[in-house]
């Protein structure tokens, strides 16, 4: 377990980058997390995000196709928002931990 | 688990579906769609009996063996006679219990499958060998088949460094 300076706070994170404790995030967290994965933060991001750690706290197990019937996005948009990574990234920026599940 | 970074990672993978049975499709569709989920380029070939999987009266529709599959057991775990499986209704009933302990774990239906794995750049292919054989056409498929090409055509998209084929 280490820990990480990101935007003025130091927050737990495993050696992929995840953060440990969902509770020391914020959306300055968010903004940086997202430029080391090239991405531009805007609030359509953040809407995503936001939306996985309030599922990610019920215990759901996250999947694209469960936020593709969020109703804040569907799948090809999740794709657009997350390129390359529309679980892992996302839920990266989320500030939760890595997903497990293969869809 | 943690990821080891790999120096040279996969960047494309070509899966061919040969067989119709919902595992053998499911098994195909997971691969790639857990392509695109990590940002690898996946190109599906559907050929044989596995362009039920893309035909639109039979996509949804799959069934499994219920008769020479030894690593069938009952719930519980005993052993699954094959001469039960052959009893009218056993292979529908067994199939519809497979469907259900899919949507449970969230993996949907074949059709939304594809819209899935499209929506993350996947390309869905069909065999024209198979098409002919089975006298499907274009129309009868998927709106999601890109086009329906030779095997040749299927690796002439196969190229590029670090591109692994899989049959199932």
């Amino acid at each position: 377990m280490a820990t990480k300076n990101i935007a003025g706070i130091s927050v737990d994170v495993n050696d992929e980058g995840y953060m440990t404790n969902p509770s020391q995030w914020t959306e300055a967290i968010a903004k940086e997390l997202a430029k080391e994965e090239d991405i531009e933060l805007t609030d359509e991001h953040l809407k995503v995000a936001k939306y996985l750690r309030e599922e990610h706290e019920k215990g759901t197990v996250l999947t694209i196709r469960k936020v593709g019937k969020s109703g804040l996005v569907d799948i090809k948009g999740l794709y657009k928002l997350f390129p390359g990574g529309p679980l892992k990234k996302s839920s990266k920026i989320a500030g939760i931990p890595k997903p497990t599940s293969c869809v | 688990m943690t990821e080891k970074k790999e120096e040279n990672p996969l960047k494309k993978v070509c899966i061919i579906c040969a067989k119709g049975a919902i595992e053998d499709v499911y098994a195909s569709l997971v691969m790639a769609n857990g392509a695109v989920m990590e940002g690898i380029e996946a190109k599906m070939f559907f050929t044989f009996f596995g362009l039920d999987a893309i035909t639109k009266k039979k996509m949804n529709r799959l069934h499994t063996g219920t008769v020479g599959n030894p690593a069938m057991t009952m719930p519980g775990g005993i052993p699954f006679p094959t001469l039960l499986g052959m009893l009218p209704g056993v292979e529908a009933g067994v199939s519809a219990m497979m469907k259900k302990q899919m949507a449970d774990l969230d993996i949907p239906p074949v059709d939304e499958f594809l819209d899935m794995i499209t929506a993350g750049g996947g390309e869905i292919y069909a065999c024209k060998l198979a098409a002919d054989m089975f006298k499907l056409k274009k129309e009868d498929l998927s709106e999601h088949v890109i086009d329906i090409i030779t095997i040749g055509d299927f690796y002439a998209l196969a190229g590029g460094d670090n591109t692994q084929i899989i049959f199932t």
